[in-house]
């Protein structure tokens, strides 16, 4: 149960921050819902993991659905993903879900040294 | 406790981020984190299918209340109550679809490409400052601020620019900025007359050819070099009906007394080029038919512009409409009017005139700080540009300009191609002298009659154009139009002495001897880059000149009787080579077959059986043109390569009329590194053999067709640098010196016909799509319907049609 709910509150609190501030916000979104929801470190970073993942990974989704993958092809095949949209898709929310994951995991190791 | 994993995670967290949030040299030179972002980065631009364009906008700039309509092509039709309200929203709609290819375009015009490409660019920028591009602007912007009226319409403009730019959030940015890590730059008037500079570099700057013309005069002499390059084809149709009757020329130019020896009749050669120099497949069609020549009597212009394609293309589809003024057509996303189009009364289009309006004089400097120069028989002091170049993720690069009477030195000690020479070359180009091109399309948006269109283009000086007209008075016309040097005969083909007046331009031609000719009694008119008049127009006139679209436009043109719409949609479709009909019996004629290899045989046959019809299955037009490469390479290149860099090729109209006419004179067949001495039927079955090895490997590839061939392409406008982002393969045929003028990247990049009836009837297509936006399905949805030969109607919409079902989306605007 903590950890759904450190996942959903991670992946609200990074769009939130989206909205406002750069990209790199989502690991301090994932740090300080680590720091409210205390788990053990690994189970934090794979909230902050699971949160991004599904955050970003859905986002992009998403947004590849409404645009036909138009520049989703045009990216991958830049990048170089070989013009896959799905792994371009993966790639992006491995990405967010890495540094959230770290940014958690930083944030369940501090509230624990503070005990 | 726990103090040290969380200083490892913190550390690690700080450094995924840190690694994420910068380039990672040039094959990944964006933040990926960002990039990746979908609240960031490139998925913001990935546009949705159902996007919805409407919107409501306040600007404190606007005067009034003005609408955009968006068609379901997204084409705006914007309404405005009065001209600076109009001008600010074309300024915002172009950004809007194509702020990008805007601020890249205008950078590298001013020699600023280094900036976002980094060190590779440094020598093209600076060429674009010796060429004095940014001088250029700067004289035109004088010219420019001379008239309030003109200056209010270009102002307005550059607001409207940087309103759009200024309502981007970060996350908005077109995504070529994210690929390359880079922000758009607010705009100015100045870069509109960049703009316009770039235009009169691409269709002026390579219409002259005076340094590999020097080499040319030291291989061949300069009796020989009149005739391997001649200055009127026996062939040659002009754009001035033959038999017109030329006035007397108002200026007659007087060659210097020391012309036959230290001009003609030296032999140094130029060890220099250009660069950047433009595709010399830049050039047009236009013509226009009289109401007796139609079906329903109303005149029918037509025009396509032939420059490179690219992703997005040049061109932008509008329509313009104050409650005074209504015009629709396409303009140029960083410059205010319609450029080629229509309005209530007339239309309008443009070809290139190919005129040579670029000399080269050679300068001897007292020193090399290059202050001061001899000139009339005193050292005159030089203006020094500094020029400060700017390279990404290096540091600055300076460079230092001579400006001289003639104009700046583009070629010296620190910048020519190769280490022996240092000869100091300025150069003289009409595109320096001030002028205000850009107001000559606010008047023609507004013309109502013949009278008005010869007004508006009276003050157009560079690049000369050969502007095309119709009205719906029933008028037709046609005027080669600019600043044409005054020249004695065969000046400015050659580098010229500097050292004093006598080689510079003594004057112009007069606007109102230009030539030009208006209702002829055959009924039509056209234009196809050829040589503008015979040989009775009493002016040295060189230049760049296509002889064979011409021939073909004029061949079908005069056949024809009671036309439609249709009939000008084939011939602008047209595949037929006009050259390969005359040039083929020559080569058919000549050519030994029993000294052909077993593959040339086979390919003969498919040559001899062949239409001249170069269409995209078309395997004779693959044949014939490298056949015909390969017999002009055995007749020249012996010859034009004994100088580096190569004098230029000779023209293959000139080529092939020698041939047909008379081979025997034709002295350069023999080669002249071999030591028998080669026949006519020698090397044109010679050049059969040797072509028929690259096409057999070509076949064997799948690629004798001719569309596969040549694998017609549009790219984006970085190029290589983002391939994915280019259309590749698309199935046309056509080729530069055929009406359908489509090459390997370049040829017709709009297509417009122009039915003068009551309610006029236009048509129009180009290559591309409206939006910039790579992620956006407007991107390249015009592509398909270009390739296959087919238009749009183009819609003249009315203030009263708001209702209509072809408006899709409505952009309100108001001031606030």
């Amino acid at each position: 149960m903590k950890f759904i709910v450190a996942v959903i509150l991670t992946a609200s609190l990074a769009f939130a921050a989206g909205l406002w501030f750069d990209w790199w916000s989502i690991a301090i979104a994932a740090f300080i819902v680590a720091l409210l929801v205390h788990q053990k470190a690994g189970k934090a970073f794979l909230a902050g993991f699971t949160g991004l993942f599904i955050l970003w990974g859905g986002f992009a989704w998403w947004m590849d659905m409404q645009n036909e993958s138009i520049l989703s092809k045009k990216i991958a095949a830049t990048l170089p993903l070989g013009g896959n949209a799905i792994l371009l898709i993966v790639v992006t929310a491995l990405v967010g879900a890495l540094v959230a994951g770290f940014g958690a995991m930083s944030g369940s190791y501090l509230r624990s040294s503070n005990k | 406790m726990r103090i040290v994993p969380f200083m490892v995670s913190a550390a690690a967290t700080a450094g995924l981020v840190w690694a994420l949030n910068k380039p990672w040299g040039s094959a990944v030179p964006m933040p990926l984190g960002k990039f990746l972002s979908p609240q960031h980065g490139f998925w913001q631009n990935a546009e949705a299918a159902g996007y919805d364009f409407t919107a409501d906008l306040k600007f404190p700039e606007l005067k009034g209340d003005a609408s955009v309509y968006l068609d379901e092509r997204l084409v705006p039709h914007i309404f405005a109550e009065n001209d600076e309200d109009l001008y600010f929203l074309q300024g915002y709609i172009h950004a809007k679809f194509r702020l990008f290819q805007m601020d890249l375009q205008t950078k590298a015009a001013e020699g600023r490409a280094s900036e976002i490409a980094g060190a590779v660019a440094v020598n093209f920028d600076r060429e674009q400052r010796r060429l004095g591009m940014k001088y250029a602007a700067e004289n035109a912007m004088k010219e420019m601020e001379k008239d309030p009226a003109s200056l209010a319409m270009f102002s307005a403009y550059t607001k409207g620019v940087n309103a759009y730019i200024h309502s981007l959030k970060e996350s908005e940015i077109p995504v070529e900025y994210k690929l390359l890590n880079a922000k758009p730059e607010a705009w100015s008037n100045i870069r509109t007359a960049l703009l316009l500079k770039m235009m009169a570099k691409m269709l002026s700057s390579g219409t002259e050819n005076d340094l590999l013309n020097t080499n040319a005069k030291s291989i061949f002499g300069y009796d020989a070099f009149k005739q391997v390059y001649p200055q009127v084809p026996d062939s040659l149709v002009p754009i001035v009906p033959k038999g017109t009757v030329f006035d007397t020329a108002g200026i007659k130019p007087v060659k210097p007394a020391t012309a036959d020896s230290l001009y003609f009749g030296t032999k140094d050669t130029m060890m220099m080029a250009e660069i950047s120099r433009p595709d010399k497949n830049n050039g047009s069609n236009n013509w226009v038919v009289a109401g007796s020549k139609t079906q329903d009597g109303a005149p029918i212009l037509c025009n396509d512009p032939h420059l490179e394609l690219s992703l997005p293309s040049i061109w932008f589809e509008l329509q313009l409409s104050t409650p005074t003024s209504n015009a629709y057509g396409v303009s140029l996303p960083g410059s205010p009017f319609v450029i080629i189009g229509f309005n209530d009364s007339i239309a309008w289009g443009v070809t290139n005139s190919q005129r040579d309006v670029k000399d080269y004089f050679e300068i001897k400097f007292k020193d090399a700080s290059k202050k001061e120069y001899w000139y009339n028989g005193k050292w005159e002091p030089a203006m020094i540009r500094y020029e400060e170049i700017k390279v990404r993720g290096k540091g600055t690069v300076y460079d230092t300009v001579a400006y001289t009477v003639f104009g700046p030195v583009i070629f010296d000690e620190s910048f020519s191609n190769t280490v022996s020479n240092k000869r100091n070359l300025a150069m003289r180009w009409t595109a320096h002298d001030g002028s205000n091109e850009g107001m000559t399309f606010y008047k023609l948006n507004r013309a109502k009659n013949y009278d008005d269109y010869v007004n508006a283009i009276s003050t157009f000086d560079c690049p000369g154009q050969n502007f095309v007209f119709a009205s719906k008075t029933g008028d037709i016309a046609i005027w080669q139009q600019g600043k044409f040097p005054a020249r004695w005969d065969g000046q400015g083909q050659f580098v010229m002495p500097g050292e004093d007046d006598s080689y510079n331009w003594q004057g112009f031609i007069p606007q109102s001897e230009n030539p030009h000719a208006k209702n002829p009694e055959r009924g039509f008119l056209e234009s196809a880059n050829q040589r503008p008049a015979d040989s009775s127009y009493p002016y040295f006139i060189p230049g760049s000149y296509i002889t064979p679209r011409g021939i073909a436009i004029e061949h079908f043109l005069s056949g024809m009787s009671g036309i439609t719409v249709s009939d000008m949609m084939r011939l602008q479709n047209n595949y037929y080579n006009e050259l390969a009909n005359d040039a083929l019996p020559v080569l058919l004629k000549y050519v030994n077959e029993a000294g052909l290899n077993t593959e040339a045989r086979k390919y003969i046959e498919i040559v001899k059986a062949w239409n001249m019809e170069a269409g995209p299955a078309s395997k004779g037009q693959t044949i014939y043109q490298c056949w015909w490469d390969s017999l002009e390479a055995a007749i020249w290149k012996d010859d034009i390569s004994k100088t580096d860099p190569m004098a230029p090729w000779p023209e293959e109209q000139t080529t092939m009329e020698w041939l047909a006419r008379d081979s025997s004179s034709l002295s350069y067949i023999d080669n002249i590194n071999t030591q028998e001495t080669e026949t006519l039927d020698m090397i044109v079955t010679t050049a059969l053999n040797k072509a028929s090895v690259s096409l057999a490997q070509k076949e064997a590839e799948g690629k004798l067709e001719w569309t596969r061939f040549k694998n017609p392409s549009i790219y984006h406008l970085i190029k290589d640098g983002l391939p994915a982002f280019a259309r590749k393969g698309l199935n046309v045929g056509g080729n530069g010196n055929i009406i359908n003028a489509v090459t390997h990247s370049h040829g017709p990049s709009w297509r417009m016909i122009v039915h003068m009836v009551s309610e006029t009837e236009a048509y129009g297509v180009y290559p591309a799509g409206q939006s910039g936006n790579p992620g956006s399905k407007y991107y390249d949805n015009f592509i398909d319907t270009w390739v296959k030969g087919e238009y749009y109607k183009l819609w003249m919409m009315k203030a009263t049609e708001t209702g209509d079902k072809k408006v899709k989306w409505v952009m309100k605007f108001g001031k606030g």
